[in-house]
């Protein structure tokens, strides 16, 4: 290229223009809608086929939700109102039976003074968890502890916990709160005493029973303390000396403790348990239970010992391969047959076993499948390093195992969660079948079909969809390779 | 272990089988084996005990006996003078055909979701994304129940197609009714049937047979075309033009043989309380058949996107940049790389979707559960015999599954050397 | 540590809550030690069983375990009431969950037998009809040809319908339900033609609905449903309680026992059978275990049979039942009590 002669080209211009702003067609909202919803022919079809979509699902609903009634006694109450006030054809939501009955829904049929318990247990809940599950980020956790140590406290107040019970909670969180912020290594020691704390909270009864359940592990820890040279002795002294204490001492000392210095709540029975609060500590207990549960069948699977391995995998595709019902089933019919004549356990806890084992199963597969994926040099690594089997173990191999899992461990979890409602099938009181079932059968709530459902299915909604959000947060942070 | 040349192996000594990485490793299995055997015999022991105080044996008797209960919905002829084997089997069919009809409408949804979350429609993705999120965190029983509850309140009842001024009317060219009891739909009659072969009380038509056949001579066809088809293409780079021949192969037959038996709708007709003439899909079916479709397909959804996202977009560029046209690069290239993604997951969900199918007892269709393990169970009270059985079954049931996709899945695995 | 902890805890939750070890066959000394009864009844059947807002049990099969509740441990209060389906009731009793099962079950030979079941006494006399809507037209069960049928499984009407649309010659499609809410919901939005059940059970449902007047029940009566409480085979004690229990409140009717005068005339009474019955003259508690004053508590709690019948599915409450069969033998009906001798 040659520079043009000057004389030859009749302008030259010496200066720059201002950038035009692009044509309407091209920039902002109309844009953004050629490209996104108007790109080509499909497109247009495929936009016009969800509106009509949206506007089919508005259109049924609207009119139904705007009609709601939250105020009435009963469903002939809802009825007429409705009628008096959008004409006699007009249909409406009926949500005062959310409005009335929102009690039963959620604690069951927990005594009503006794509601603050399950709240307590519930936001205690979060701070027993908030050290672990917001480890590295100490905002987050302040955010969390905050929010559940006030919301706690104002729901209870409201729900009517009397003034002696508020200030106990007040104490009690703010002193573990404190403990969170201040000191990391007991705070753990507290999240292990939780278990135990909600045991007694939820089922009441003197606090000497879970205490000294609880002093069957110290006193076991202890002993593997104290014998730790022997190795493989040390443990099985220590699960031997716990044993003994559960089965012989612990309910002859709680007892004794229990008369002189009682602790007593006032204690409430498995059949007053039902709606959230049932599912949520059938839930939670299972969750808690089958991780570890699930952690030590995929080690076995994955064990070198032979007839470990065998019967591992066994029992994890025996769980897997019945569905969750017939466990149900064998909880509440077959679990009496196999046990001692005469032994007869609540019925409760035998679905917690079960659900736990089910869920644990599905662990042991989501848990296998991250220490398959971790490449063998981590476990070379562990060997090179002298780590013997559970130093190993715990050291390297799982911390990056359950990483990688994180998805697959919350979605069972998830899962699980969304099965407590089949409890219904063996005669507990759940909150979207059972309780819906006995709210409709007094004569004041027949026919109330879809408020319930809505009620209850949004909650799940919450919390599941809480926990998958909690999941991925948790796989961003800990993605600390691919940057 | 490694054994140095020279190091003379120690005599046994009993603390070996502790210290000793060599013999450690058969002490632990053989005391987690005797324990474990332990346990189940004590299992065993009590379970003995409690059935002799109770006075009652283990015996499978009672499979012999007669029912007594009808079953609404049954593949096979069943009536209440039948075998509660007999019932148990009806029950298991009932079972299989929820299960495959919905494995295959679940895949549907998830495929066509599934893609569609990824379509560049923003409307579109964010609806598909809703119905997943809302499908897959809410429980399962609860859409059985809603669906159950919008079939039964909103459809209208068989009556309502009664008279001259019907309050409903029949869709789909008055061959399908909705009703809040079943679906009615049309059956299938021949004007010229071919008779039967009986097995056993069972009778095979022999047309069903004829169209098999037929079908699998137009399969077998289909593959000879397409191998001469591939070879000319790769003698003379020309592909013959095979489609027309192809659905010749399949349609010509399939029309002779129909309009040969005389084949024919015949639409349901209301009578007396009920449609009569066609087909009564129960109601308890429909519903159980939609919710398990509708919520696995969420799940298969997902497995679905995750696994066209996995495979990385050099692969269709690549493809691209060889001049293969979008249709054969997503033929060709992305979809056999991402099947070995989405395999894996989706046996899992067949396998969920196939236990979820015992959640029939919250809509009382008469599944395994519902026959096996509930009605023989209740009428008989063999709770110990019943729940083994069907136990048994269904754990069957899903190391077929399993197995039979872990063979489709090694199939299309990456072949390794 | 923390996962030996949490795997540990499930032992620990079993033995918290192990409460209930006792030797087996001696019902009676395990609910004493145990200080409550455990009562299996429907898992909510108005007026029969079903739990208010409060939880708080109450119908005609919760008055008969409040009953035994206060002859045994003294306390009306002291019961547990499980929830028991159709399908887990028998195994409930069987397997010691529960001392007695008060869930409107029908007495018939297999479960008398083969089930290893006692039933001790009829506490009322039922039979198996059908409820249709007025607007079908329908005045007889011999008219439901091919009619659609809701029914529950797992029960003897299942059994029942079967045999006697097949004795009959007719057809029908059955709809089968999990529970009686469910068999409202279908029946109500016209899923099917008639729904069946237990006439009591009928009345019961038609009473709670908006409309009761739109609803026939048709006058066959299929079936013999005798109901009542059971116990576990081979334990006759706790059957006697269990049986003398259901016959006090019988017989109290008869003498004209009722909770309103039941003190005065356990003193002034002269009548040597009711002077038996209340344990002023004869101490017929001891043979079975219990003290002379069994009786007196059962039946003041919520008064003698009739009493209960009044007020939990009498004519005066929503349900409306009507004394029928049920009426003492006095009154041409069934209810006979076996002297108290």
């Amino acid at each position: 290229m040659s520079n043009p002669d000057p004389r030859s080209v009749a302008f030259v211009r010496k200066t720059m223009l201002p950038p035009e702003p692009p044509p309407a067609r091209a920039s902002g909202a109309v844009l953004w809608l050629r490209e996104n919803l108007f790109s080509g022919p499909l497109n247009i079809l495929l936009t016009l086929i969800g509106l009509g979509i949206l506007w089919l699902i508005f259109s049924t609903l609207w009119p139904w939700l705007s009609n709601s009634v939250w105020n009435a006694e009963s469903m002939a109450d809802c009825r007429k109102i409705i009628a008096a006030a959008h004409g006699p054809d007009a249909s409406g939501a009926c949500f005062a039976i959310i409005k009335h009955r929102w009690n039963q829904f959620v604690f069951g049929f927990y005594p009503s003074d006794l509601y603050w318990r399950p709240v307590l247990a519930f936001g205690t809940l979060f701070l027993a968890l908030a050290p672990v599950l917001f480890a590295d980020s100490p905002k987050a956790r302040r955010i969390v502890t905050g929010l559940a140590v006030a919301l706690t406290f104002v729901i209870s107040a409201v729900l009517g916990a009397t003034v002696v019970e508020l200030g106990g909670m007040a104490i009690l969180m703010l002193a573990w709160v404190y403990l969170i912020e201040t000191r990391t290594g007991p705070v753990v020691l507290a999240s292990l005493i939780y278990p135990f704390f909600a045991v007694w909270l939820l089922w009441g009864g003197t606090i000497w029973e879970p205490a000294m359940a609880l002093a069957g592990f110290v006193l076991g820890f202890v002993v593997w303390r104290a014998l730790s040279a022997y190795g493989m002795f040390a443990f099985a002294a220590a699960v031997v000396v716990a044993a003994f204490w559960w089965l012989a001492l612990s309910d002859i000392v709680s007892r004794g403790i229990a008369t002189v210095l009682p602790m007593r709540l006032a204690p409430v029975s498995s059949d007053q348990f039902g709606g959230f609060v049932l599912s949520i500590t059938i839930g939670v207990s299972g969750i808690a239970l089958s991780l570890p549960l699930g952690v030590i069948l995929a080690l076995a699977r994955r064990s070198d010992l032979p007839i470990i391995k065998i019967m591992a995998v066994i029992f994890i595709e025996f769980i897997r391969g019945v569905p969750l019902i017939t466990l149900l089933f064998v909880a509440s019919l077959l679990l009496n047959y196999f046990l001692p004549p005469g032994t007869n356990f609540d019925i409760i806890l035998r679905v917690i076993i079960m659900v736990t084992l089910f869920a644990s199963a599905y662990m042991a597969e989501v848990i296998r499948g991250g220490l398959a994926a971790l490449p063998k040099g981590q476990y070379e690594a562990a060997d090179a390093l002298g780590l013997d089997y559970w130093k190993a173990q715990r050291l390297i191999i799982l911390p990056q195992a359950l990483k990688i899992s994180i998805p697959g461990i919350v979605s069972t979890f998830i899962g699980m969660f969304k099965d407590t409602t089949l409890v219904v099938f063996v005669g507990l009181f759940d909150p979207l079948k059972a309780m819906s079932d006995t709210i409709r059968a007094s004569f004041e709530w027949k026919g109330a079909y879809w408020e319930p459902y809505i009620f209850v299915g949004s909650i799940f909604f919450i919390l599941c969809f809480g926990m998958s959000r909690y999941s991925m947060y948790l796989e961003r942070r800990l993605k600390r390779d691919h940057r | 272990m490694v054994d140095y040349p020279g190091a003379a192996n120690p005599p046994f000594r009993l603390s070996m089988l502790i210290y000793d990485r060599r013999y450690r490793s058969l002490t632990i299995q053989a005391v987690v084996f005797i324990l474990v055997m332990l346990f189940a015999s004590w299992l065993i022991d009590n379970t003995l005990k409690n059935l002799a105080i109770m006075g009652k044996t283990l015996s499978f008797d009672f499979l012999f006996r007669r029912a007594g209960y009808d079953i609404p919905q049954q593949l096979i002829p069943y009536n209440s003078d039948d075998t509660h084997l007999r019932a148990t089997t009806v029950g298991l069919l009932n079972t299989l055909q929820v299960a495959i009809l919905g494995c295959i409408s679940a895949t549907i949804v998830g495929v066509i979701v599934g893609v569609l979350r990824l379509s560049s429609n923003w409307l579109i993705a964010r609806l598909m994304t809703v119905y997943v999120e809302i499908f897959r965190n809410i429980p399962l029983l609860l859409w059985i129940l809603v669906i159950l509850a919008i079939f039964t309140e909103v459809m209208p009842a068989p009556n309502a197609y009664r008279g001259e001024n019907p309050a409903a009317s029949m869709i789909m060219f008055d061959m399908i009714a909705p009703t809040n009891r079943y679906t009615a739909v049309p059956s299938i009659g021949m004007s010229n049937p071919p008779g039967v072969i009986a097995i056993g009380r069972e009778g095979i038509s022999w047309a069903f047979i004829a169209y098999v056949t037929v079908l699998l001579l137009a399969y077998l066809g289909h593959r000879f075309l397409k191998e001469r088809a591939q070879r000319i293409q790769d003698e003379t780079g020309n592909r013959p033009t095979t489609w027309w021949i192809i659905l010749a192969m399949y349609v010509l037959p399939v029309l002779f043989l129909t309009w040969y038996f005389g084949l024919h709708l015949i639409p349901p007709v209301l009578r007396g309380f009920n449609f009569a003439e066609g087909t009564n899909l129960d109601n308890a079916f429909v519903v159980l058949w939609l919710a398990l479709t509708l919520y696995t397909g969420a799940f298969i959804a997902e497995i679905v996107r995750a696994g066209i996202l996995a495979v990385s977009k050099g692969q269709s560029e690549a493809a691209f940049a060889l001049g293969l046209r979008p249709r054969r690069t997503m033929r060709l290239v992305v979809l056999p790389q991402a099947l070995r993604v989405i395999i894996p997951p989706l046996i899992s969900q067949y396998l969920n979707l196939t236990k979820n199918s015992s959640l029939a007892i919250a809509v009382g269709f008469m599944d395994l559960r519902g026959t096996l393990g509930g009605t023989t169970l209740n009428q008989t009270g063999r709770e110990m015999e019943c729940m083994v059985l069907m136990m048994g079954i269904y754990l069957v049931l899903c190391l077929v599954i399993s197995a039979g996709m872990n063979v489709f899945n090694n199939s299309v695995r990456l072949k390794e050397r | 540590m923390k996962k030996s902890a949490l795997f540990g805890s499930v032992t620990v939750f079993a033995l918290a809550a192990s409460g209930a070890m006792a030797a087996e066959g001696d019902t009676l000394k395990e609910v004493k030690a145990r200080g409550v009864l455990n009562c299996g009844v429907n898992t909510g059947l108005v007026g029969f069983a079903a739990p208010d807002a409060n939880g708080n049990w109450t119908g005609f099969d919760v008055a008969y375990c409040k009953a035994l509740a206060a002859a045994v441990l003294g306390d009306a209060t002291k019961v547990k009431y499980v929830p028991t389906t159709g399908q887990t009731r028998f195994t409930a009793l069987s397997s010691g969950e529960i001392d007695v099962l008060a869930r409107n079950s029908t007495w018939t030979f297999q479960r008398d037998t083969d089930l290893k079941l006692d039933f001790v006494g009829v506490n009322y006399y039922d039979g198996q009809g059908f409820m249709v809507r007025k607007d079908l037209g329908v005045s007889s069960a011999k008219e439901l040809d091919g009619a659609t049928i809701c029914i529950q499984t797992g029960t003897t009407t299942e059994l029942n319908l079967a045999d006697y649309f097949k004795a009959n010659n007719m057809t029908y499609q059955p709809v089968n339900i999990d529970s009686n809410a469910e068999g409202e919901q279908q029946y109500m939005a016209g899923a099917c033609d008639a729904y069946t059940t237990d006439a009591s059970g009928l009345a019961a449902t038609r009473a709670a609905f908006a409309d009761p007047e739109n609803h026939i029940i048709l006058p066959e009566i299929i079936s013999k449903e005798p109901l009542g409480p059971a116990v576990r085979h081979g334990d006759n004690n706790w059957g006697d309680i269990a049986r003398w229990t259901l016959f006090a409140l019988v017989a109290a009717e008869e003498y004209g026992v009722t909770s309103a005068n039941i003190d005065e005339l356990s003193k002034s009474s002269q009548n040597p059978e009711v002077q038996r019955l209340l344990g002023t003259s004869d101490d017929l508690g001891k043979m079975m275990g219990l003290d002379a004053e069994w009786a007196k508590r059962a039946i003041k709690v919520q008064g003698n049979y009739g009493e209960i019948f009044a007020a939990t599915i009498g004519e005066q409450t929503p349900i409306g039942l009507a004394r029928g069969l049920n009426a003492q033998w006095t009154q041409g009906g069934l209810l006979y009590a076996i002297p108290f001798r």
